[in-house]
């Protein structure tokens, strides 16, 4: 497509609007935006509120799909609005809501604390029997790149809510703990440097637990750092049923790599620059 | 978190199980295991009540059978079995996937995403044409016994 | 982790049920193949009275009918309390839906189970 096509090319932006002291229910609002070539969605929201109505209110940060704070329902398909092109999404009509499953505060903004109760709830942090290692480390824990490999996947997840808005079980449960906690719970239970499975089995084997995903896979769909939370779920399930068949293999976690004390200088090998830190 | 300002829920609530997501072929086989397994078990219970008449003595039997003998059961029956191979060849599939033996192991996200459902994906795809099959097949032996 | 055993009898009964229910699909419309292996011995359609009685007598039947019976309607009750939990219905409804589907699944496998036993006397 030629550049000049795009560049002065006008579209219908289509915005949910809520204002919880005003508005009983949220409300649609037509704008007009021209849009120019590479606009994101995020560019062209401050182009609305700029220029057309400086009361749209969304939530952002980082404009680079790292901190997870603009997703929003783009076309009735959750996304980051920092990393959706326009014009790969909407060509005359481009609509814009919060992201459903999560109550709204106002406008474009969900009200994302549920998700971080859930994700506390699961504890996902590493757990081991040696805590004072881990608040006062004498050194690092081993952990081979395949043992990385095992998690780091899962590792990506920037909590942006994508997944819970997709999920058509959270739709109706709000005990489901949802794709992101429970993608977590496998994520921390499949590092090697961690003991705190039995832990986190509780919350994951739950009767509104891990068992209520049936594999609908919209959040590996939506999932906008390819984290696939519908894999890590299958895994974690997989780790419930070896635990309850007692196959599960029991590993002790990593223990701290130790280096040789003694060791000498090979006096062909350069000393390292003395720390400018 | 105590806030005096108001909250709009925005949950989809049981329409989310027909219009949430809805972006992927997964996403539809959800909703027919639902459907279809709904199905089967509403059949199953009248089944068992209409079958356990044999215990009674034929005439017991003949009335049952006389009674559900209308085309309308009949179709009915075709349904169920459409249904059974739709559930359980899906079943299968769910099985490979849940116990982690067909949605692969975790991988660097490389851009584009590939995720566990393309790895499944072939599974799938081999589960509707085995359904396939035997539908077809199932509907011909409907056929020739109702003609 | 209750959920994680209910879980699993689920999909042991599934995989039983994919078995015996092929199985009884097989004899009820394939019934001229099964003709000859006894199952059918009057011959014509498997639901016949005499077909009936001829397979209600069969020990291996009366098991097959039981172990259907049970497998299924565990599979299926499990099934839709799943799907009724998902509605996002309180902690004293759940406990409800469990024990009414527990009386309900008892209730209809000691009738199924009656019948094939007493089926088998005829």
């Amino acid at each position: 497509m030629p550049e000049t096509s795009l560049s002065n090319r006008t579209i219908d932006v289509y915005i949910r609007r809520y204002n919880p002291e005003r508005d009983a229910r949220p409300r649609w609002q037509r704008f007009t935006l021209a849009v120019a070539r590479g606009m994101t969605v995020l560019d062209g929201l401050h182009r609305i509120r700029e220029e057309q109505d400086p009361t749209v209110v969304f939530r952002y940060s980082c404009r680079m799909s790292v901190c997870g704070s603009c997703a929003m329902l783009i076309n009735g398909r959750p996304a980051l609005a920092c990393n959706t092109q326009i014009a790969d999404v909407a060509s005359e009509r481009l609509t814009l809501a919060p992201l459903p499953n999560f109550d709204i505060i106002k406008d474009l903004v969900p009200d994302l604390a549920p998700l971080f109760q859930k994700h506390r709830a699961v504890q996902p942090y590493i757990q081991r029997a040696d805590m004072e290692e881990v608040e006062k480390p004498t050194g690092e824990f081993y952990q081979s790149p395949k043992e990385l490999e095992r998690y780091l996947q899962f590792a990506y997840c920037i909590k942006c809510g994508s997944c819970m808005a997709g999920c058509p079980t959270l739709a109706a449960d709000p005990e489901y703990p949802g794709p992101m906690p429970l993608a977590q719970a496998y994520r921390y239970s499949a590092d090697s440097r961690d003991s705190g499975f039995d832990e986190r089995k509780v919350q994951a084997g739950a009767s509104h637990g891990v068992f209520r995903c049936h594999y609908a896979g919209e959040c590996s769909n939506v999932c906008p750092k390819g984290v696939d939370p519908a894999r890590a779920l299958q895994l974690m399930k997989r780790e419930l049923v070896l635990d309850y068949l007692r196959l599960r293999r029991k590993r002790c976690p990593a223990s701290v790599l130790r280096v040789p004390g003694e060791a000498r200088r090979n006096p062909d090998v350069p000393a390292p620059p003395p720390y400018t830190v | 978190m105590a806030s005096s300002t108001k909250h709009y829920p925005n949950r989809l609530g049981i329409v989310g199980w027909l219009l949430g997501g809805r972006w992927g072929l997964e996403r539809y086989m959800y909703t027919l295991h639902r459907v279809t397994g709904l199905g089967i078990l509403f059949y199953f219970v009248l089944h068992i009540l209409v079958t356990s008449t044999r215990a009674l003595g034929a005439e017991w039997w003949e009335g049952a059978m006389v009674r559900v003998g209308h085309p309308i059961f009949k179709i009915g029956e075709f349904l169920v079995f459409a249904a059974f191979v739709i559930h359980g060849l899906n079943g299968i599939r769910l099985i490979a996937i849940e116990l982690g033996w067909a949605v692969g192991k975790a991988e660097e996200p490389v851009y584009p995403y590939r995720s566990s459902l393309h790895v499944q994906r072939p599974v799938l795809i081999g589960v509707m044409i085995v359904a396939a099959v035997f539908l077809a097949l199932g509907g011909w032996d409907f056929l020739q016994v109702t003609h | 982790m209750r959920e994680t055993k209910y879980w699993i009898w689920h999909l042991a009964a599934g995989v039983l049920i994919l078995f015996l229910l092929g199985l009884h699909m097989a004899i009820m419309h394939l019934d001229s193949l099964f003709g000859a292996w006894g199952l059918n011995p009057s011959g014509g359609e498997a639901i016949a009275w005499n077909n009936v009685v001829a397979r209600s007598r069969m020990a291996a039947m009366i098991v097959v009918y039981i172990a259907l019976l049970g497998a299924a309607l565990y599979h299926g009750f499990y099934g839709l309390r799943t799907i009724v939990f998902e509605l996002g219905i309180g902690p004293a409804l759940q406990k409800a839906v469990t024990v009414g589907l527990w009386t309900a699944g008892l209730c209809l496998f000691v009738l199924g189970a009656i019948a094939a036993i007493a089926a088998g006397r005829l």
